[in-house]
């Protein structure tokens, strides 16, 4: 069932120039300025947020933020927004040599760029706490938070008390003798389960040759620079006619080489990278149904020992032991804690329903852009080498015939 | 040439089908081995110099999206599409239309001159059919195995006076022919035969090993016919038609020559009378190793003492402009070599781009097959749409890069080719330096001779009466020094007719190269061009496929 809920957020979405009644929330990433010495150095850029919506602190607030002020957006909106595909964040670079370079921070700054401006114009996700400060606060609060979410004594009480329960119930079943694992099997889910992985692995392939043609690109560019100078030193050492024919040769040679040089780039940032993002968030993807799986888990689980809790409680009133106000109160208490256990998987359920269309939209424009623009560049070069090859023909044929 | 979509589409899994395709083409128009590149852009030519041959389409305007300014073509004269021009040629009657029944076998392989050239001689030599024989021998342990080669001859040469022949040579014969040739032929630009190869017999029988040679014999012999001079020659005429033994001389072996040698050498040192002067008719060749050590010691005095003795020789190279361009060749026999290396790594790139842009291509066709097996929403199915779309064209741009460069490969082989011939010109140039050195060699002992007869003169007429030791000696130098005059003549006019045929082969192959050449140029750009609009066709196509999607025209 296909929702129009992607007409409601580009409604936010839209430039300040709208009419002011409009709600609109817009943020872009820009400048990127390498900052710090050393192996300590860094990229920071200015986040501008534009918007008239209340709880923000003004039209108009530009913030410096790093990488790794964004992970931390991310990290918190996982948590919090269980069963929400969260956009995904452009990989940490690998490769020392290549953090630095133009190119590679230029396709970040783009990939960050569309990451905030995908949270922003989610109809739950924009409403987050979490962003506003994260596209609000000083650089020293940010920092202070930033720094709280990397250690592992953050944890929430609530987390530990989760942990103590899994091992419980881990003993519980093998003592029980239930060995096998808890899981979703509905047909749908199954189907879509199944669609995710395999649909990762297509894209992975697909993305790969994606990114061997970009070096293709580049690799016959050179090998047309190479050429064309290698047949200005033949056409040096022949006299006339042929000698001009061979200069004029390489010179077109040296010309497509950079027109190939210039595609290759257009098809790693309007062609690969798309695919890259889209392989990206097809792993987002399979993190939320592991979340799922454990919001499942919890629910079964809790479900079970609630059930066991009552018949434990059922048995202690007939026997009118004085345990039972005891027993009432555990089984009150684990029942709460079913019935959340319950909301909360089913909260993922919901948003999963509803993200998966858009999922499927989003990607449809998105990947469809990128074919469109990557046809078209490919669609510009060829005609561009064609005509410059062709400029050279009346000259060849004066001198054939000559 | 799209079938049904879904059975093209999925049929291109197979991606050797476009080259089959291609070679299919290919046997179309005639022989095999080349022929049909060279008709390609025979008739590519042909159309150039003609636009209104009604051989090639009306030229198609390219308009592929009407809307974006970026495809429309700019210039005011709609430029004839060369698309189809590229894939035109493989007609037979096109083929004799144009060109007045010239074959292209003129020329070995890609090399093909414009149709200036003589225009109804015709030879086309073809080596095949490899076939194991043995020597016969009486020897306990049986003759050694070795390979013949059938070789078929068909031509309309006078000299030849048969229009066909086949007869069956070995290696071997091939390197007494090439022998023969370079003896005969001192000063030509003779292209340079196949290498012996320093192999294991049990290599030699090897069936690659055995197609390598037989294509680099085809290739020569097809380069000796192609020379104006030596296909007349006699020695080329008994190679091609004489059946069962060759009938030329073998060159002996370097063992059995220093034998030989060993054995004149004494008597050459000590000998009575003429026998230290070089036999006259020997003079026409270079010294050769083993035969005449006594000749090659003498030259080898003299090249030294020219190098580093204070004396000028008597004859000096003094063609300037002889040295001018044996410099030049020798630049521009580098100058190719660079090219010829760029342009296999071309050739390279350009057979990965294809490759590359294939494998996309089936990715993406996967990926459409999945997005509509597990299609839950319409935008699946729109984007399954959109992929097959893009795989389409990447596909088919795919097939197209394959064939330019199969294309790219024929045309940019003349500059190999020249690689051979650029040997062949330092041969040349070899024999005239090896004449000079002769003639020098002839001269200084000539006047060494004379100085000796002087000397012996001077002292015999101081005894009275006559010294008959003396005088006798005197006789005998005389007729020594006569024998050296008539030798040092017989070299200076081998080594003039060396020059001519020198200056002659150079202008030749100069025009030959600067003829090739050309065409090679022309050919390669034509075939860029030609394949570029094929393959912007494509994308263009494409384009307009996806042009829902274009968000430039959006102002945001």
């Amino acid at each position: 069932m296909e929702s129009s809920s992607t007409e409601q957020t580009r409604n936010v979405m839209q430039s300040p120039r709208s009419p002011s009644s409009q709600p609109y929330l817009s943020a872009s990433v820009t400048d990127p300025v390498k900052l710090g010495n050393g192996v300590q150095a860094y990229i920071s850029y200015r986040v501008i947020t534009k918007t008239n919506l209340p709880e923000y602190q003004g039209p108009e607030k530009i913030v410096i933020r790093r990488y790794s002020d964004f992970v931390w957006l991310r990290d918190r909106l996982f948590d919090k927004y269980k069963g929400v595909f969260v956009p995904p964040l452009p990989e940490k670079s690998a490769v020392e040599k290549f953090r630095f370079s133009a190119e590679f921070i230029e396709m970040r700054r783009a990939a960050l760029d569309i990451f905030v401006n995908r949270i922003a114009s989610h109809p739950e996700l924009q409403q987050s706490e979490d962003l506003r400060t994260f596209l609000q606060a000083d650089e020293e609060t940010m920092e202070r938070f930033r720094f709280q979410e990397t250690g592992i004594f953050n944890k929430k009480p609530a987390d530990f008390m989760q942990m103590f329960r899994d091992v419980q119930s881990k003993v519980s079943d093998a003592v029980l003798g239930k060995e096998k694992p808890v899981e979703e099997t509905t047909p749908e889910y199954e189907k879509l389960k199944h669609y995710i992985f395999e649909l990762e692995n297509h894209l992975a392939e697909a993305q790969k040759h994606a990114y061997r043609l970009v070096k293709r690109h580049r690799e016959l560019g050179q090998s047309l620079l190479d050429f064309g100078k290698a047949v200005k030193l033949l056409g040096a050492c022949e006299g006339e006619p042929t000698g001009k024919l061979f200069s004029d040769l390489g010179t077109k040679s040296e010309l497509v080489s950079i027109k190939l040089q210039k595609e290759a780039q257009q098809v790693l940032m309007n062609f690969e990278e798309p695919l890259k993002d889209y392989v990206r968030y097809v792993q987002s993807i399979k993190a939320t149904i592991a979340e799922r799986a454990t919001a499942f888990k919890q629910h079964c689980e809790l479900a079970e020992t609630t059930k066991l809790k009552e018949i434990n409680l059922d048995k202690l009133m007939l026997t009118r032991s004085d345990k039972v106000g005891e027993a009432e109160i555990e089984y009150r208490e684990m029942k709460a804690e079913s019935e959340e256990a319950t909301i909360r998987f089913e909260r993922i359920v919901k948003r999963m329903n509803e993200e998966i269309v858009r999922f499927q939209e989003q990607k449809t424009e998105e990947m469809g852009v990128a074919f469109h623009q990557f046809a078209k560049g490919q669609a510009r070069l060829a005609n561009g080498i064609a005509d410059a090859w062709r400029a050279l023909l009346p000259k060849l044929e004066a001198a054939s015939s000559a | 040439m799209m079938g049904s979509e879904n059975a093209d589409v999925f049929e291109e899994t197979n991606l050797n089908a476009a080259k089959e395709e291609m070679e299919n083409l290919a046997l179309n128009g005639g022989d095999v081995n080349g022929d049909s590149s060279n008709s390609a852009y025979r008739s590519a030519m042909s159309t150039l110099s003609n636009v209104h041959d009604p051989l090639s389409p009306l030229p198609t305007v390219l308009t592929p999206a009407d809307s974006d300014p970026l495809t429309a073509p700019s210039s005011y004269i709609e430029p004839p599409s060369y698309a189809d021009v590229i894939f035109s040629p493989f007609d037979e009657t096109s083929d004799s239309e144009i060109n007045g029944g010239e074959d292209s076998s003129l020329s070995p392989d890609s090399l093909s001159r414009s149709p200036s050239s003589s225009s109804s001689d015709y030879i086309k030599i073809t080596v095949s059919n490899p076939q194991k024989e043995q020597e016969t021998s009486n020897s306990i342990v049986g003759g050694n195995t070795y390979i013949t080669y059938q070789i078929t001859t068909r031509t309309n040469l006078p000299d030849f006076g048969v229009s066909e022949s086949s007869v069956r040579r070995r290696f071997r014969d091939v390197v007494t022919l090439a022998d023969r040739l370079a003896e005969s032929y001192r000063g030509f630009c003779i292209p340079p035969r196949p290498d012996k190869s320093v192999v294991e017999s049990q290599v030699m029988q090897k069936q690659e090993f055995v197609e390598q040679r037989r294509v680099a014999l085809e290739k020569y012999l097809r380069r000796l016919s192609a020379h104006p001079v030596i296909r007349k020659s006699d020695e080329l005429k008994v190679f091609l038609q004489v059946q069962g033994k060759l009938p030329l001389p073998m060159s002996t072996d370097v063992a059995s020559r220093m034998l030989d040698g060993a054995v004149k050498l004494p008597k050459q040192l000590f000998g009575e009378g003429g026998a230290s002067a070089v036999p006259v008719h020997e003079v026409v060749q270079p010294a050769r190793g083993g035969r005449d050590l006594l000749r090659l010691f003498k030259e080898l005095r003299q090249s030294v003492s020219n190098d580093w003795g204070g004396s000028k020789p008597a004859v000096v190279e003094e063609d300037k402009e002889f040295l001018e361009k044996k410099e030049k060749m020798l630049d521009l026999e580098q100058q190719i070599i660079n090219s010829s290396q760029q342009a296999e790594s071309l050739v390279k790139a350009q057979q990965d781009m294809g490759e590359t842009m294939g494998e996309l291509g089936l990715a993406f066709i996967k990926l459409t097959k999945f997005e509509n097996e597990e299609a839950v929403f319409n935008s699946q199915r729109t984007r399954a749409t959109d992929m097959k779309n893009l795989a389409t064209a990447a596909v088919k741009a795919s097939r197209f890069y394959r064939e330019l460069n199969s294309q790219t490969v024929k045309h940019l082989d003349t500059l190999h080719e020249y690689l051979g011939m650029m040997m062949a010109v330092q041969g040349a140039f070899a024999d005239r330096c090896s004449a000079l050195l002769t003639v020098q060699t002839l001269l200084s002992e000539l006047s060494s001779l004379q100085a000796r007869a002087e000397k012996l003169e001077a002292a015999s007429s101081k005894v009275f009466g006559g010294d008959k030791s003396r005088i006798r000696k005197i006789e005998e130098l005389k007729e020594t020094i006569k024998v050296t005059e008539d030798a040092k003549n017989v070299a200076i006019r081998e080594y003039e007719r060396i020059k001519d045929n020198n200056r002659s082969e150079v202008e030749r192959l100069d025009g030959e190269r600067r003829a090739d050449f050309m065409n090679m140029m022309k050919g390669f750009v034509v075939n860029q061009v030609g394949y570029a609009e094929k393959i912007s066709n494509v994308w263009a196509k494409a384009a307009e496929e996806t042009s829902q999607y274009d968000r430039e025209k959006q102002s945001s």
